[in-house]
Protein backbone atom coordinates (compact mmCIF):
# COMPACT_ATOMS: atom_id res chain seq x y z
CA UNK A 1 0.00 0.00 0.00
CA UNK A 2 1.61 3.31 -1.26
CA UNK A 3 1.73 6.53 0.12
CA UNK A 4 -0.91 7.95 -2.31
CA UNK A 5 -3.86 5.14 -1.17
CA UNK A 6 -3.14 6.04 2.80
CA UNK A 7 -3.43 9.91 1.59
CA UNK A 8 -7.02 9.01 -0.06
CA UNK A 9 -8.01 6.94 2.37
CA UNK A 10 -7.64 10.03 5.05
CA UNK A 11 -9.01 11.99 2.78
CA UNK A 12 -12.02 9.89 2.23
CA UNK A 13 -12.80 9.44 6.37
CA UNK A 14 -12.75 12.95 6.64
CA UNK A 15 -15.62 13.76 4.11
CA UNK A 16 -17.06 10.38 5.43
CA UNK A 17 -17.17 12.13 9.04
CA UNK A 18 -18.75 14.87 7.71
CA UNK A 19 -21.32 13.85 6.28
CA UNK A 20 -22.21 11.03 8.40
CA UNK A 21 -22.19 13.35 11.28
CA UNK A 22 -25.02 15.37 8.86
CA UNK A 23 -28.09 13.21 10.06
CA UNK A 24 -27.99 13.12 13.72
CA UNK A 25 -27.25 16.65 13.87
CA UNK A 26 -30.15 17.49 11.40
CA UNK A 27 -32.81 15.46 13.52
CA UNK A 28 -32.50 18.48 16.19
CA UNK A 29 -32.05 20.85 13.60
CA UNK A 30 -35.00 20.10 11.37
CA UNK A 31 -37.22 19.74 14.46
CA UNK A 32 -35.76 22.52 16.86
CA UNK A 33 -36.17 24.46 13.34
CA UNK A 34 -39.85 23.38 12.77
CA UNK A 35 -41.12 24.28 16.56
CA UNK A 36 -39.18 28.02 15.54
CA UNK A 37 -41.12 28.17 12.36
CA UNK A 38 -44.54 26.93 13.72
CA UNK A 39 -43.64 28.80 16.96
CA UNK A 40 -43.62 25.96 19.73
CA UNK A 41 -41.01 24.68 21.48
CA UNK A 42 -40.02 21.40 19.49
CA UNK A 43 -37.97 18.66 21.43
CA UNK A 44 -37.02 20.12 24.36
CA UNK A 45 -36.71 16.81 27.07
CA UNK A 46 -33.40 15.11 26.45
CA UNK A 47 -30.29 17.24 27.63
CA UNK A 48 -30.10 20.66 27.32
CA UNK A 49 -32.01 22.50 24.49
CA UNK A 50 -33.28 19.09 23.77
CA UNK A 51 -29.58 18.28 22.30
CA UNK A 52 -29.45 14.45 22.94
CA UNK A 53 -32.87 14.28 21.06
CA UNK A 54 -31.03 12.58 18.70
CA UNK A 55 -28.95 9.86 20.89
CA UNK A 56 -32.67 8.42 21.83
CA UNK A 57 -34.22 8.85 18.19
CA UNK A 58 -30.95 6.34 17.27
CA UNK A 59 -31.37 4.01 20.17
CA UNK A 60 -35.52 3.94 19.56
CA UNK A 61 -34.47 2.60 16.24
CA UNK A 62 -32.60 0.11 17.39
CA UNK A 63 -34.42 -1.67 19.91
CA UNK A 64 -37.75 -1.25 17.73
CA UNK A 65 -39.03 -4.60 16.16
CA UNK A 66 -38.07 -4.97 12.56
CA UNK A 67 -40.97 -6.46 10.55
CA UNK A 68 -40.82 -7.37 7.19
CA UNK A 69 -43.90 -7.37 5.57
CA UNK A 70 -44.84 -10.93 5.13
CA UNK A 71 -45.54 -10.56 1.05
CA UNK A 72 -42.93 -8.45 0.13
CA UNK A 73 -39.99 -9.32 -2.54
CA UNK A 74 -37.50 -9.58 0.35
CA UNK A 75 -34.28 -9.32 -1.66
CA UNK A 76 -35.35 -6.00 -3.02
CA UNK A 77 -36.71 -4.87 0.31
CA UNK A 78 -33.25 -5.73 2.15
CA UNK A 79 -30.86 -4.11 -0.11
CA UNK A 80 -33.58 -1.25 -1.25
CA UNK A 81 -32.33 0.95 2.22
CA UNK A 82 -28.84 0.11 1.82
CA UNK A 83 -29.06 1.37 -1.47
CA UNK A 84 -30.19 5.03 -0.32
CA UNK A 85 -26.88 5.45 1.47
CA UNK A 86 -24.82 4.92 -1.66
CA UNK A 87 -24.90 7.77 -4.10
CA UNK A 88 -24.61 10.40 -1.34
CA UNK A 89 -21.16 8.25 0.17
CA UNK A 90 -19.60 7.87 -3.63
CA UNK A 91 -20.14 11.75 -4.83
CA UNK A 92 -18.40 12.97 -1.93
CA UNK A 93 -15.40 11.85 -4.03
CA UNK A 94 -15.08 14.47 -6.04
CA UNK A 95 -16.22 17.64 -3.63
CA UNK A 96 -13.08 19.48 -3.23
CA UNK A 97 -12.59 20.73 0.43
CA UNK A 98 -8.98 22.97 0.85
CA UNK A 99 -6.41 23.99 -1.11
CA UNK A 100 -3.27 21.67 -2.27
CA UNK A 101 -1.19 20.57 1.04
CA UNK A 102 2.48 20.30 1.15
CA UNK A 103 2.70 18.09 4.13
CA UNK A 104 5.08 15.09 4.27
CA UNK A 105 7.43 15.86 1.45
CA UNK A 106 4.07 15.39 -1.19
CA UNK A 107 1.62 17.75 -2.61
CA UNK A 108 -1.80 16.28 -1.84
CA UNK A 109 -4.41 17.94 -3.80
CA UNK A 110 -7.40 18.36 -1.15
CA UNK A 111 -10.27 16.21 -3.03
CA UNK A 112 -10.55 12.87 -3.03
CA UNK A 113 -10.00 12.18 -6.33
CA UNK A 114 -9.38 14.29 -8.97
CA UNK A 115 -10.73 12.57 -11.46
CA UNK A 116 -11.05 14.48 -14.97
CA UNK A 117 -14.91 13.78 -15.22
CA UNK A 118 -15.19 15.08 -11.99
CA UNK A 119 -18.95 17.00 -12.14
CA UNK A 120 -20.40 14.15 -14.40
CA UNK A 121 -19.34 11.16 -12.23
CA UNK A 122 -21.43 13.25 -9.10
CA UNK A 123 -24.24 13.37 -11.90
CA UNK A 124 -23.98 9.94 -12.91
CA UNK A 125 -23.88 8.39 -9.55
CA UNK A 126 -26.54 10.68 -7.87
CA UNK A 127 -29.03 9.84 -10.57
CA UNK A 128 -28.42 6.21 -9.36
CA UNK A 129 -30.47 7.11 -6.35
CA UNK A 130 -33.92 6.30 -7.62
CA UNK A 131 -33.61 2.88 -8.04
CA UNK A 132 -33.95 3.39 -3.68
CA UNK A 133 -37.39 4.65 -3.97
CA UNK A 134 -38.17 2.11 -6.64
CA UNK A 135 -36.87 -0.74 -5.87
CA UNK A 136 -38.37 0.02 -1.59
CA UNK A 137 -41.83 0.78 -3.46
CA UNK A 138 -41.93 -2.17 -5.57
CA UNK A 139 -40.73 -4.22 -3.24
CA UNK A 140 -43.47 -3.57 -0.05
CA UNK A 141 -46.22 -4.88 -2.22
CA UNK A 142 -48.45 -1.63 -1.35
CA UNK A 143 -50.59 0.56 -3.21
CA UNK A 144 -49.60 3.51 -1.35
CA UNK A 145 -45.25 2.56 -1.63
CA UNK A 146 -45.63 1.67 -5.51
CA UNK A 147 -47.63 4.93 -6.16
CA UNK A 148 -44.72 6.82 -4.09
CA UNK A 149 -42.06 5.32 -6.21
CA UNK A 150 -43.86 5.81 -9.57
CA UNK A 151 -43.99 9.33 -8.51
CA UNK A 152 -40.55 8.88 -6.99
CA UNK A 153 -39.32 7.87 -11.05
CA UNK A 154 -41.19 10.17 -13.09
CA UNK A 155 -40.40 13.13 -10.60
CA UNK A 156 -36.21 12.57 -10.28
CA UNK A 157 -36.12 12.26 -14.10
CA UNK A 158 -37.77 15.57 -14.82
CA UNK A 159 -36.10 17.79 -12.15
CA UNK A 160 -32.82 16.23 -13.08
CA UNK A 161 -32.77 17.40 -16.79
CA UNK A 162 -32.80 21.20 -15.50
CA UNK A 163 -30.62 20.39 -12.81
CA UNK A 164 -27.84 19.28 -15.53
CA UNK A 165 -28.40 21.93 -17.78
CA UNK A 166 -28.01 24.08 -14.93
CA UNK A 167 -24.95 22.83 -13.83
CA UNK A 168 -23.05 22.31 -17.39
CA UNK A 169 -23.61 26.20 -17.74
CA UNK A 170 -21.53 26.71 -15.11
CA UNK A 171 -19.08 24.45 -16.64
CA UNK A 172 -18.91 26.53 -19.81
CA UNK A 173 -16.85 29.51 -18.68
CA UNK A 174 -14.39 27.10 -16.39
CA UNK A 175 -13.52 25.01 -19.36
CA UNK A 176 -13.18 22.05 -16.94
CA UNK A 177 -15.40 19.38 -15.54
CA UNK A 178 -13.23 19.49 -12.38
CA UNK A 179 -14.84 20.64 -9.29
CA UNK A 180 -11.35 22.03 -8.35
CA UNK A 181 -11.00 24.04 -11.24
CA UNK A 182 -14.88 25.79 -10.59
CA UNK A 183 -13.48 26.50 -7.09
CA UNK A 184 -9.93 28.08 -8.85
CA UNK A 185 -12.19 30.01 -10.98
CA UNK A 186 -14.41 31.71 -9.05
CA UNK A 187 -11.27 32.59 -6.65
CA UNK A 188 -9.72 34.14 -9.76
CA UNK A 189 -12.24 36.08 -10.73
CA UNK A 190 -13.53 37.46 -7.79
CA UNK A 191 -16.89 36.72 -7.96
CA UNK A 192 -18.93 33.79 -7.03
CA UNK A 193 -21.16 32.05 -10.32
CA UNK A 194 -24.23 32.94 -8.02
CA UNK A 195 -24.03 36.44 -9.17
CA UNK A 196 -23.41 36.43 -12.97
CA UNK A 197 -25.11 32.83 -13.25
CA UNK A 198 -28.28 33.40 -11.02
CA UNK A 199 -30.81 32.23 -13.16
CA UNK A 200 -28.67 28.87 -13.02
CA UNK A 201 -28.64 29.14 -9.62
CA UNK A 202 -31.62 29.33 -9.28
CA UNK A 203 -32.88 26.80 -11.21
CA UNK A 204 -30.31 24.30 -9.85
CA UNK A 205 -31.93 25.40 -5.94
CA UNK A 206 -35.36 24.11 -7.30
CA UNK A 207 -34.46 20.98 -8.79
CA UNK A 208 -32.49 20.80 -5.50
CA UNK A 209 -35.32 20.41 -3.48
CA UNK A 210 -37.22 18.15 -6.10
CA UNK A 211 -33.75 16.05 -6.56
CA UNK A 212 -33.88 15.36 -2.58
CA UNK A 213 -37.40 14.59 -2.19
CA UNK A 214 -37.73 17.45 0.33
CA UNK A 215 -40.98 19.70 0.53
CA UNK A 216 -42.25 21.29 -1.11
CA UNK A 217 -41.42 18.45 -3.60
CA UNK A 218 -42.26 15.30 -1.60
CA UNK A 219 -44.81 13.48 -3.55
CA UNK A 220 -43.40 10.13 -3.25
CA UNK A 221 -43.75 9.96 0.53
CA UNK A 222 -46.87 12.80 0.54
CA UNK A 223 -47.91 11.86 4.37
CA UNK A 224 -51.43 13.21 4.01
CA UNK A 225 -52.29 11.24 0.59
CA UNK A 226 -50.01 8.06 0.76
CA UNK A 227 -49.39 7.53 4.70
CA UNK A 228 -45.58 7.39 4.02
CA UNK A 229 -45.28 6.84 0.22
CA UNK A 230 -42.45 4.53 -0.72
CA UNK A 231 -41.05 3.88 2.64
CA UNK A 232 -44.59 3.29 4.40
CA UNK A 233 -43.84 -0.51 5.24
CA UNK A 234 -40.25 0.40 6.48
CA UNK A 235 -39.52 0.74 10.44
CA UNK A 236 -36.68 0.12 13.44
CA UNK A 237 -33.10 0.61 11.24
CA UNK A 238 -34.09 0.54 8.08
CA UNK A 239 -36.91 3.36 8.31
CA UNK A 240 -33.21 5.11 9.70
CA UNK A 241 -31.32 4.21 7.11
CA UNK A 242 -33.64 5.71 4.46
CA UNK A 243 -33.49 8.88 6.82
CA UNK A 244 -29.94 9.05 6.71
CA UNK A 245 -29.97 8.48 2.98
CA UNK A 246 -32.35 11.42 2.65
CA UNK A 247 -30.03 14.10 4.68
CA UNK A 248 -26.63 13.03 3.24
CA UNK A 249 -28.31 13.33 -0.24
CA UNK A 250 -29.26 16.92 1.05
CA UNK A 251 -25.43 17.23 1.83
CA UNK A 252 -24.08 16.05 -1.34
CA UNK A 253 -26.38 18.49 -3.68
CA UNK A 254 -25.55 21.32 -1.13
CA UNK A 255 -21.76 20.52 -1.01
CA UNK A 256 -22.07 20.67 -5.00
CA UNK A 257 -24.74 23.74 -5.54
CA UNK A 258 -21.74 25.70 -2.66
CA UNK A 259 -18.61 24.30 -4.77
CA UNK A 260 -20.71 25.42 -8.21
CA UNK A 261 -22.00 28.89 -7.20
CA UNK A 262 -20.88 29.50 -3.68
CA UNK A 263 -17.22 29.66 -4.19
CA UNK A 264 -16.88 25.94 -2.69
CA UNK A 265 -14.44 25.83 0.48
CA UNK A 266 -13.01 29.11 -0.47
CA UNK A 267 -13.59 32.64 1.58
CA UNK A 268 -13.42 35.90 -0.11
CA UNK A 269 -10.36 38.25 0.00
CA UNK A 270 -8.31 35.03 2.50
CA UNK A 271 -6.15 33.06 0.34
CA UNK A 272 -4.33 30.94 3.44
CA UNK A 273 -2.28 27.61 2.69
CA UNK A 274 -0.72 24.99 4.19
CA UNK A 275 -2.57 23.30 7.51
CA UNK A 276 -4.28 26.41 8.46
CA UNK A 277 -5.53 26.64 5.01
CA UNK A 278 -6.73 22.81 4.82
CA UNK A 279 -8.37 23.20 8.34
CA UNK A 280 -10.27 26.82 6.94
CA UNK A 281 -11.06 25.08 3.70
CA UNK A 282 -12.86 22.38 5.34
CA UNK A 283 -14.49 24.42 8.11
CA UNK A 284 -15.89 26.73 5.31
CA UNK A 285 -17.22 24.25 3.17
CA UNK A 286 -18.98 22.48 6.40
CA UNK A 287 -20.64 26.01 7.21
CA UNK A 288 -21.62 26.54 3.53
CA UNK A 289 -23.41 22.99 3.82
CA UNK A 290 -24.85 23.78 7.09
CA UNK A 291 -26.35 27.21 5.35
CA UNK A 292 -27.82 24.85 2.73
CA UNK A 293 -29.10 22.51 5.33
CA UNK A 294 -30.75 25.58 6.90
CA UNK A 295 -32.14 26.37 3.79
CA UNK A 296 -33.63 23.10 3.26
CA UNK A 297 -35.14 23.29 6.58
CA UNK A 298 -36.61 26.54 6.32
CA UNK A 299 -38.27 26.48 2.73
CA UNK A 300 -39.83 22.66 4.13
CA UNK A 301 -41.50 24.29 7.11
CA UNK A 302 -42.76 27.27 4.94
CA UNK A 303 -44.15 25.57 1.83
CA UNK A 304 -47.49 23.71 1.35
CA UNK A 305 -46.61 20.38 -0.84
CA UNK A 306 -46.91 20.87 -4.78
CA UNK A 307 -49.78 19.29 -6.79
CA UNK A 308 -48.60 16.50 -8.87
CA UNK A 309 -50.03 17.96 -11.97
CA UNK A 310 -48.08 21.40 -10.39
CA UNK A 311 -44.59 19.80 -9.89
CA UNK A 312 -44.73 18.61 -13.45
CA UNK A 313 -45.64 21.67 -14.92
CA UNK A 314 -42.92 23.41 -13.42
CA UNK A 315 -40.17 20.76 -14.13
CA UNK A 316 -40.92 20.69 -17.62
CA UNK A 317 -42.56 24.07 -18.82
CA UNK A 318 -40.79 26.22 -16.55
CA UNK A 319 -37.52 25.17 -15.10
CA UNK A 320 -36.31 23.41 -18.28
CA UNK A 321 -37.03 26.24 -20.78
CA UNK A 322 -35.16 28.38 -17.75
CA UNK A 323 -32.38 26.53 -17.87
CA UNK A 324 -32.14 26.19 -21.80
CA UNK A 325 -32.00 29.81 -21.47
CA UNK A 326 -29.85 30.50 -18.88
CA UNK A 327 -27.19 27.43 -20.53
CA UNK A 328 -26.94 29.68 -24.04
CA UNK A 329 -27.01 33.41 -22.16
CA UNK A 330 -23.45 31.90 -20.26
CA UNK A 331 -22.53 30.72 -24.29
CA UNK A 332 -22.95 34.09 -25.21
CA UNK A 333 -21.75 35.90 -22.58
CA UNK A 334 -18.73 33.35 -22.41
CA UNK A 335 -17.82 34.15 -26.19
CA UNK A 336 -18.56 37.90 -25.64
CA UNK A 337 -15.42 37.21 -23.24
CA UNK A 338 -17.69 38.97 -20.39
CA UNK A 339 -17.03 35.93 -18.08
CA UNK B 1 -5.08 -5.22 -9.94
CA UNK B 2 -6.76 -3.77 -13.03
CA UNK B 3 -7.19 -7.28 -14.65
CA UNK B 4 -8.91 -8.38 -11.04
CA UNK B 5 -11.25 -5.38 -11.46
CA UNK B 6 -11.70 -6.53 -15.65
CA UNK B 7 -12.35 -9.86 -14.64
CA UNK B 8 -15.19 -9.25 -11.33
CA UNK B 9 -17.40 -6.71 -13.99
CA UNK B 10 -17.30 -8.89 -17.29
CA UNK B 11 -18.47 -11.66 -15.15
CA UNK B 12 -20.82 -9.38 -13.46
CA UNK B 13 -21.84 -7.76 -16.41
CA UNK B 14 -22.75 -11.45 -18.41
CA UNK B 15 -24.28 -12.65 -15.54
CA UNK B 16 -26.68 -9.76 -14.97
CA UNK B 17 -26.88 -10.00 -19.11
CA UNK B 18 -28.21 -13.50 -18.53
CA UNK B 19 -30.88 -13.13 -15.72
CA UNK B 20 -32.13 -9.97 -17.99
CA UNK B 21 -33.20 -12.21 -20.62
CA UNK B 22 -33.92 -15.28 -18.61
CA UNK B 23 -35.78 -13.76 -15.20
CA UNK B 24 -39.38 -14.12 -15.13
CA UNK B 25 -40.34 -10.81 -13.31
CA UNK B 26 -40.02 -7.75 -15.45
CA UNK B 27 -38.57 -6.17 -12.55
CA UNK B 28 -36.04 -8.12 -11.78
CA UNK B 29 -35.11 -8.05 -15.55
CA UNK B 30 -34.64 -4.40 -15.48
CA UNK B 31 -32.61 -4.14 -12.34
CA UNK B 32 -30.62 -6.53 -13.86
CA UNK B 33 -29.96 -4.57 -17.09
CA UNK B 34 -28.95 -1.95 -14.37
CA UNK B 35 -25.97 -3.80 -12.92
CA UNK B 36 -25.01 -4.97 -16.64
CA UNK B 37 -25.22 -1.14 -17.67
CA UNK B 38 -23.10 -0.14 -14.08
CA UNK B 39 -20.42 -3.06 -14.88
CA UNK B 40 -20.13 -1.47 -18.85
CA UNK B 41 -19.21 1.73 -17.49
CA UNK B 42 -16.57 0.26 -15.18
CA UNK B 43 -15.17 -1.50 -18.38
CA UNK B 44 -15.22 1.75 -19.98
CA UNK B 45 -13.08 3.45 -17.63
CA UNK B 46 -10.91 0.56 -17.06
CA UNK B 47 -10.37 1.19 -20.77
CA UNK B 48 -9.23 4.54 -20.23
CA UNK B 49 -12.84 6.57 -20.94
CA UNK B 50 -14.36 7.35 -18.15
CA UNK B 51 -16.40 9.86 -19.83
CA UNK B 52 -17.81 7.40 -21.73
CA UNK B 53 -18.02 5.19 -18.20
CA UNK B 54 -19.76 8.28 -17.04
CA UNK B 55 -22.61 8.66 -19.49
CA UNK B 56 -23.47 5.53 -19.51
CA UNK B 57 -24.56 5.79 -15.99
CA UNK B 58 -26.26 9.33 -16.52
CA UNK B 59 -28.15 8.52 -19.53
CA UNK B 60 -28.75 4.59 -19.58
CA UNK B 61 -28.81 3.47 -15.89
CA UNK B 62 -29.71 7.01 -14.33
CA UNK B 63 -32.70 7.64 -17.29
CA UNK B 64 -34.00 5.49 -19.83
CA UNK B 65 -33.79 2.08 -17.49
CA UNK B 66 -36.02 4.55 -14.94
CA UNK B 67 -38.71 4.80 -17.66
CA UNK B 68 -38.83 1.62 -18.21
CA UNK B 69 -38.98 0.63 -14.13
CA UNK B 70 -42.26 3.98 -14.63
CA UNK B 71 -43.76 1.98 -17.54
CA UNK B 72 -43.76 -1.29 -15.55
CA UNK B 73 -44.81 -0.42 -12.21
CA UNK B 74 -47.66 1.75 -13.79
CA UNK B 75 -48.81 -1.57 -15.92
CA UNK B 76 -48.39 -3.38 -12.71
CA UNK B 77 -46.69 -6.32 -14.50
CA UNK B 78 -46.00 -9.28 -11.87
CA UNK B 79 -45.32 -12.25 -14.51
CA UNK B 80 -44.07 -12.24 -18.09
CA UNK B 81 -47.16 -13.53 -19.95
CA UNK B 82 -47.03 -15.99 -22.56
CA UNK B 83 -46.53 -14.20 -26.04
CA UNK B 84 -48.91 -15.44 -28.67
CA UNK B 85 -46.48 -15.53 -31.72
CA UNK B 86 -45.92 -18.38 -33.67
CA UNK B 87 -42.94 -20.36 -31.97
CA UNK B 88 -41.69 -21.56 -35.32
CA UNK B 89 -41.44 -18.39 -36.83
CA UNK B 90 -39.32 -16.87 -32.92
CA UNK B 91 -36.84 -19.94 -33.77
CA UNK B 92 -36.14 -19.00 -37.59
CA UNK B 93 -35.48 -15.22 -36.58
CA UNK B 94 -33.50 -16.45 -33.44
CA UNK B 95 -31.23 -19.14 -35.66
CA UNK B 96 -30.96 -16.17 -38.15
CA UNK B 97 -29.67 -13.49 -35.23
CA UNK B 98 -27.34 -15.46 -33.46
CA UNK B 99 -25.65 -16.08 -37.01
CA UNK B 100 -25.62 -12.73 -37.64
CA UNK B 101 -23.95 -12.47 -34.15
CA UNK B 102 -21.54 -15.13 -34.78
CA UNK B 103 -20.43 -14.38 -38.10
CA UNK B 104 -19.58 -10.63 -36.48
CA UNK B 105 -17.95 -12.05 -33.84
CA UNK B 106 -15.95 -14.08 -35.57
CA UNK B 107 -15.25 -11.56 -38.43
CA UNK B 108 -13.74 -9.52 -34.99
CA UNK B 109 -11.57 -11.73 -34.00
CA UNK B 110 -10.15 -13.17 -37.50
CA UNK B 111 -9.47 -9.39 -38.79
CA UNK B 112 -7.89 -8.51 -35.00
CA UNK B 113 -7.09 -11.51 -32.45
CA UNK B 114 -6.19 -14.15 -34.62
CA UNK B 115 -3.73 -12.43 -36.28
CA UNK B 116 -2.12 -10.02 -33.68
CA UNK B 117 1.39 -11.85 -33.91
CA UNK B 118 1.30 -11.77 -37.69
CA UNK B 119 -0.10 -8.07 -38.60
CA UNK B 120 0.82 -4.89 -36.06
CA UNK B 121 -1.37 -4.11 -33.92
CA UNK B 122 -3.72 -0.68 -34.37
CA UNK B 123 -1.95 2.56 -32.08
CA UNK B 124 -3.50 2.59 -28.93
CA UNK B 125 -5.81 5.31 -28.48
CA UNK B 126 -4.01 8.36 -27.23
CA UNK B 127 -5.31 10.67 -24.37
CA UNK B 128 -6.26 13.47 -26.24
CA UNK B 129 -8.42 10.78 -28.22
CA UNK B 130 -9.93 9.79 -25.78
CA UNK B 131 -10.32 13.38 -23.03
CA UNK B 132 -13.58 15.02 -23.32
CA UNK B 133 -11.61 18.38 -25.44
CA UNK B 134 -10.54 15.33 -27.78
CA UNK B 135 -14.64 13.56 -28.08
CA UNK B 136 -15.89 16.88 -28.74
CA UNK B 137 -13.08 17.97 -31.46
CA UNK B 138 -14.04 15.03 -32.95
CA UNK B 139 -17.50 15.30 -33.06
CA UNK B 140 -17.77 18.62 -34.33
CA UNK B 141 -14.95 18.15 -36.98
CA UNK B 142 -14.88 15.28 -38.39
CA UNK B 143 -18.35 14.19 -37.41
CA UNK B 144 -20.43 16.90 -38.02
CA UNK B 145 -22.78 15.28 -40.14
CA UNK B 146 -23.57 12.11 -38.50
CA UNK B 147 -23.98 14.09 -35.59
CA UNK B 148 -26.34 16.51 -36.55
CA UNK B 149 -28.40 13.66 -38.04
CA UNK B 150 -28.42 11.74 -35.08
CA UNK B 151 -29.81 15.15 -33.55
CA UNK B 152 -32.63 15.31 -36.07
CA UNK B 153 -33.85 11.46 -35.22
CA UNK B 154 -33.88 12.11 -31.98
CA UNK B 155 -36.13 15.33 -32.52
CA UNK B 156 -38.37 13.16 -35.16
CA UNK B 157 -38.49 10.65 -31.93
CA UNK B 158 -39.91 13.53 -29.54
CA UNK B 159 -42.78 14.58 -32.61
CA UNK B 160 -43.45 11.25 -32.47
CA UNK B 161 -43.93 10.60 -28.98
CA UNK B 162 -45.84 13.58 -28.98
CA UNK B 163 -47.75 12.18 -31.52
CA UNK B 164 -48.69 9.05 -29.85
CA UNK B 165 -49.79 10.53 -26.67
CA UNK B 166 -52.90 12.65 -28.13
CA UNK B 167 -56.07 11.78 -27.81
CA UNK B 168 -57.24 10.88 -30.89
CA UNK B 169 -59.39 13.62 -32.50
CA UNK B 170 -58.48 16.21 -29.58
CA UNK B 171 -55.89 19.17 -28.92
CA UNK B 172 -55.38 17.50 -25.78
CA UNK B 173 -52.02 15.61 -24.37
CA UNK B 174 -52.92 13.30 -21.81
CA UNK B 175 -52.83 14.87 -18.53
CA UNK B 176 -50.46 13.42 -15.97
CA UNK B 177 -53.20 13.03 -13.20
CA UNK B 178 -54.85 10.13 -15.21
CA UNK B 179 -51.49 8.14 -15.52
CA UNK B 180 -50.46 8.46 -11.77
CA UNK B 181 -54.21 8.07 -10.26
CA UNK B 182 -53.29 11.26 -8.10
CA UNK B 183 -56.94 12.16 -8.04
CA UNK B 184 -57.82 8.98 -7.18
CA UNK B 185 -55.36 8.90 -4.11
CA UNK B 186 -56.02 13.15 -3.19
CA UNK B 187 -59.89 11.84 -1.77
CA UNK B 188 -63.24 13.18 -2.94
CA UNK B 189 -62.85 15.68 -5.91
CA UNK B 190 -63.37 19.06 -4.95
CA UNK B 191 -64.19 21.95 -7.58
CA UNK B 192 -60.75 22.98 -9.33
CA UNK B 193 -61.09 26.10 -7.44
CA UNK B 194 -61.13 24.57 -4.05
CA UNK B 195 -58.18 22.83 -4.82
CA UNK B 196 -55.93 24.98 -6.60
Amino acid sequence: VNADVIAILIKYAVMFGVFINIAPVMVWVERRGAGLIQDRPGPNRVGPFGLFQPLADALKFMFKEDVTPALADKPLYLLAPVLALMPAFTTLVVIPFGPDLTAFGRTIPLVVTNVDTGVLLFLAISSLGVYSLVMAGYASNNKFSLLGSIRASAQLISYELALTISVLAVLIPVNSFRLSDVVAYQQAHHVWNCIPQILGCIVFLISAFAETNRLPFDLPEAESELVAGFHTEYGAMRFALFFQGEYSNMAALGALGATLFFGGWTLPFLHLSGWLGAIVGLGTLIAKIAIAMAVFVWVRWTFPRFRYDQLMRLGWKVLLPLSIVNLILVAAMTLAGWL
Amino acid sequence: METVIFFLFAALALGSGIVVVTHKSPIYATLSLVVTLFSMAVLFVLLGAPFLGALQILVYAGAIVVLFLFVIMLLNVQKEEDAHVDRGVQLWVAILGALVFLGMFWLAFWRTGLRLGAAPSPPALTEAQVSLKGLATALFTDYLLPFEIVGLLLLVAVIGATVAARRPGSDEILPQDDLVGDDAAAGPVLPREVRS
